[in-house]
């Protein structure tokens, strides 16, 4: 990855670690094990027994939901009890998480604005604002880009194909035309 | 030799300028619905089929079975581009198209995958051409047992895929399973899973959770590496077509046992998307390179292709002579021919010739054009990964919003996938496989459905999977698949 | 020239007759505003999701409605996503729903907080029937041989007929349930996800019977491969035209006759939100009387051997109250209330 850092901002050099991977194991392996518990217990209060006529509706999930337990149990073991080196590597490190962050909180603002406004209207912010803060192009590019986006995919999916997207719960941007 | 004489008719039924602007409108279509996630093949059609009412029958399926063609070739493209499958049979060719695409191959990628779709297509139609009825009446052999001994194949032709924790690969299947067990139980009729949530109800789609963890996942993952893709910097130039074309020869046991494995699924109706799985499985298993399997390597993603084409093409044909869909997709153009008058059933070969050898026609036709099309646009796909990624990442996002929101209608999914994105992401770190875990989605529900009727056919005694020669076979092969490694290391 | 003005006079006197028409009748002219969304609440392929896109394949040939009508299908626990979506959107003009039997049958067997009085019913569109289908070469050829010999092997549950069809504790269960009960034999019932899937399995001899729509099993029964026994209506079906060389779909005895006392038929309704005006729902009845009327409708009606029966306003609304009241009691004799 060294050779092709042709975008990347500053802060890519950082690599102080923000978990260890043996510490993240943990927690996920932790997580697995909760979901697996839970599993079970819902598809036993279902009725995970073998009727006359074949498993009834909980059967499954319930040993399912057993193996999940089982294996997480394993995989906790397996990394509370690793001391090699490799398991203190860095789980993500702290110029990596804010390269991810970068992404993944406006693709999350990005989800929000859709629920509220409607994907349209949030479709063409996020191009817009991804471009100028990430990619530093002109203002009007983006803009336009966003728009050009935003209005194809309107043509292809409502006028084209007739196939609704979703309208904002708040405000939707588009009631004044009649969709 | 009535057959040849029938397909010849078909030929001129198929070949008049109105019917071949419709294929090319068809196949151009169906290639944007692949792309799209979430959009697929059966919803296309389904969308489609109102505004063929007013066509004459057979120009009307055809025009709708090329939106099929044309969605199986496209569903390939944000496979091997971006690793995310744009339709279920899709997504075992990301295991090694994606790879082949971030080393600058994705030229080659492309091209393996479209003219393997277009040979695995073309041997379905000729056995649909000559075998029909022959094949239709094989069909009918399969009940839930049989089924049942086909999932199970299935998995265990892909089991022990993962180098890492055996832990952790069984985790992950079973959460695909758990994922899958999600929602309304066919069997008993009772909610599961759902904790009270009416959202639940639905249960957890397959493409909602692929684009989640296959395309969200790695485009955190990308970001990691700085703001670019890999592969960005491949030579595109239209010679890589045939210089790939000069490789596929030596990978033509690969192709057969892919076309065998497909033609059998879409006749069965085990569809499209086990085909794929079985079929990269089956490859991994023989090929003298399969430890190098998911690295990149060509015959990864010519196995999948193959069989998922050749899956889709033949589930044409239970549809056309039973009047049973073989995939979806087929079950939206069955509705379509009972709107257009057509009764689908064994009487259609008889009655209505026309439509069906016209139909029979542009398969051939269709899939020529498709492959056409697409492969003329290889090195404008490919060019795609050189858009800069500030402009593509927000693009494939709101792609993948679009895709997880038109599955179901319902904006809920929409979350799902960004929370789907995170875990492909931390799972993907810590080397859990996903894998299995997609494959246990997609045939989790069906498999214990199956299995399900099949106990309450014996009444809760499992020897039913023993009791014929079919389902017997089926069941030990399935098993000698689970054991091959033992077997193999006994050696 | 000529042509062109008398057509202008004729539109005008039309305009003109409309208008006279609509002060005389209560219906005011309310039009929907935006496309209109067509909740079909089960998956695509089914016979709930042929109907809808017929329906809209009408609209747009005869051109019966200005905006567009979207078929949306959301089939999410057997179909109670569809009616929680159209219950939440209430005085949303712009939404409509068609009901097969999961309106009454899905919230008695899930619990899920629904009822048909959270929405206004339009129309019914037509009733579907059911019918007994065995395969052609099974022995018994008529339905009181087939229930005699049924009852003869429910002596063991290991060798007891085997009843398929869709879906579970919904129409296809209850009708089996109801043959038991009038008849004191006992199937082993068998779910599956699709009417068609349910008509191969009988072909390939996986299951011993079925209660297939007539248009599931149609083309087989043509084909010579199934045997209707008996339809489960009190009147037989009035379609006299010969489907195979010998049958007509009149030619099937009604199962009453053949001493199977049991009948059931299944609504194929509209319905839309609650909170909507009168005149929003008088579009819509005139719009489906339109759809009616078309030779396409027609012609479906008729190879899938629906009962054409046509009811809106009060005289619906009391038959799907007196339905709902029919189901809770089968479903509760059945065993297939949900548990509170």
């Amino acid at each position: 990855m060294s050779s092709e850092q042709k975008e990347n901002p500053a802060g890519a050099a950082d690599t102080h670690a923000v978990i260890s991977l043996r510490a993240m194991e943990i927690i996920i392996a932790g997580l697995l094990l909760a979901f697996g518990l839970t599993i079970a217990y819902a598809s036993y209060q279902l009725g995970a027994g073998w009727a006359e006529d074949g498993p009834r509706a909980g059967y499954f999930p319930f040993y399912i939901g057993m193996i999940i337990s089982i294996s997480s149990v394993v995989t906790l073991l397996q990394a509370l009890r690793n001391r090699s080196i490799n398991a203190d590597m860095a789980f993500v490190e702290r110029g990596q998480l804010k390269l991810v962050c970068a992404v993944l909180l406006p693709a999350l603002v990005y989800v929000l604005i859709i629920q509220w406004f409607g994907i349209y209207l949030a479709s063409a912010i996020y191009m817009a604002v991804f471009m100028i803060w990430l990619g530093h192009y002109a203002w009007w590019k983006a803009v336009l880009l966003g728009i050009a986006v935003s209005a194809s995919v309107f043509v292809m999916f409502e006028v084209w194909f007739q196939v609704p997207l979703h309208k904002g719960a708040l405000y939707n941007p588009l009631a004044v035309f009649g969709f | 030799m009535e057959e040849i004489n029938a397909l010849f008719h078909g030929f001129s039924v198929a070949m008049t300028p109105f019917n071949l602007m419709l294929m090319f409108t068809g196949v151009t279509l169906g290639v944007v619905i692949g792309v799209l996630p979430g959009l697929g093949g059966a919803n296309g059609i389904a969308i489609l089929l109102p505004l063929t009412f007013t066509m004459p029958p057979t120009s009307a399926i055809i025009m709708l079975s090329c939106i099929y063609w044309g969605a199986l070739f496209g569903g390939a493209i944000t496979s091997i581009l971006f690793n995310i499958p744009g339709e279920p049979w899709s997504v075992a060719t990301t295991f090694d198209g994606y790879p082949m695409a971030q080393q600058g191959r994705a030229g080659e990628a492309l091209t393996a995958a479209f003219t393997s779709s277009f040979i695995g297509a073309f041997v379905a139609v000729v056995m649909i051409t000559f075998l029909a009825p022959l094949v239709a009446k094989f069909a009918l052999k399969f009940g839930p047992p049989e089924f049942f001994s086909v999932y199970f194949l299935t998995f265990c032709s892909f089991i022990g895929m993962g180098k890492g924790s055996p832990w952790k690969t069984l985790t992950a299947m079973m959460l695909g399973f758990s994922l899958a067990a999600v929602g309304m139980d066919t069997v008993t009729g009772q909610l599961r899973l759902t904790f009270g949530f009416s959202e639940l109800m639905r249960g957890f789609d397959f493409l909602v959770a692929v684009i989640g963890l296959f395309g969200i996942g790695e485009i955190l993952l990308s970001m990691e590496e700085g703001l670019s893709f890999q592969g960005s910097n491949a030579r595109i130039d239209f010679k890589i077509v045939v210089q790939t074309w000069k490789k596929l020869p030596k990978y033509w046991m690969t192709s057969v046992r892919s076309c065998l494995v497909g033609c059998w699924m879409g006749i069965t109706p085990g569809g499209a998307t086990p085909a794929s799985f079985m079929s990269y499985g089956i490859a991994k298993r023989f090929s003298p390179d399969g430890a190098k399997f998911g690295t990149g390597q060509i015959e990864g993603v010519i196995a999948p292709e193959t069989a998922a084409h050749a899956a889709g093409t033949s589930a044409l044909l239970p549809m056309l002579s039973l009047g049973i869909p073989g995939s979806p997709t087929a079950a939206v153009l069955l509705g379509g021919l009972l709107i257009w008058g057509l009764q689908p059933g064994p009487l259609l070969f008889v009655e209505k010739k026309e439509f069906v050898w016209g139909l029979i026609a542009s398969m051939y036709l269709g899939n020529l054009a498709g492959l056409i099309i697409v492969l003329t646009c290889v090195p404008l796909f490919a060019a795609i990964l050189r858009i800069p990624f500030s402009i593509v990442a927000p693009l494939i996002i709101v792609i993948c919003a679009i895709g997880a929101f038109t599955v179901h209608n319902a904006m809920l999914d929409i979350w799902f996938m960004m929370f789907f994105g995170v875990v492909g992401y931390v799972f993907k770190k810590l080397d859990y496989p996903m894998a299995p875990m997609v494959l246990a989605l997609v045939l989790g529900d069906r498999a214990e459905d199956s299995f399900r009727q099949s106990m309450l056919i014996s009444q809760g005694n499992l020897s039913v999977f023993f009791t014929n020669g079919l389902v017997g076979t089926i069941m030990t092969l399935g098993l000698i698949m689970l054991f091959w490694p033992l077997v193999n290391k006994l050696r | 020239m000529f042509e062109s003005n008398t057509k202008k006079v004729f539109s005008l006197l039309t305009v003109v007759g409309a208008f006279a028409f609509a002060s005389v009748s209560h219906a005011a002219a309310w039009e929907p505003t935006k496309p209109v969304e067509f909740v079909i609440p089960a998956g695509t392929g089914g016979g709930a999701d042929q109907m809808a896109r017929l329906i809209q394949g009408i609209i747009v040939k005869h051109n019966l409605m200005k905006q567009s009508l979207i078929p949306v299908n959301k089939s999410g626990g057997a179909g109670a996503e569809g009616f929680l979506a159209v219950k939440e959107a209430k005085g949303d003009p712009h939404k409509i729903i068609i009901t097969l039997s999961n309106l009454f049958t899905t919230p008695l067997a899930t619990g899920v907080p629904f009822n048909w009085k959270d929405m206004t019913p339009v129309a019914m569109l037509a009733l579907d029937q059911f019918v007994l289908w065995v395969n052609a070469e099974s022995p018994h050829k008529t339905a009181k041989e087939y229930i005699a010999a049924a009852k003869a092997a429910a002596v063991d549950p290991k060798k007891r007929f085997k009843m398929g069809g869709t879906g579970s504790k919904q129409e296809d269960q209850i009708i089996t349930v109801g043959l038991e009960k009038a008849t004191g034999t006992k199937f082993t019932y068998l779910p599956f996800k699709g009417g068609g899937d349910v008509a191969v399995q009988l072909v390939g001899k996986h299951i011993d019977s079925t209660v297939n729509n007539p248009i599931e099993a149609v083309a087989q029964w043509r084909a010579g491969t199934l045997r209707p026994l008996c339809v489960f209506d009190d009147t037989r079906m009035p379609y006299k035209t010969k489907v195979t060389a010998t049958m007509s779909w009149y030619d099937i005895p009604t199962c009453t006759e053949s001493g199977v006392p049991t009948d059931y038929l299944m609504l194929r309704g509209i319905f839309m939100a609650s909170g909507v005006t009168p005149e929003q729902t008088s579009f819509y009845v005139e719009l489906f009387k339109k759809v009616r009327d078309t030779p396409e409708w027609k012609k479906f009606m008729e190879d899938g051997a629906f009962n054409t029966t046509f009811m809106a306003g009060k005289e619906y609304t009391s038959w799907v109250e007196k339905n709902e009241v029919l189901h809770r009691d089968l479903m509760k004799e059945a065993g297939f209330l949900a548990k509170p």
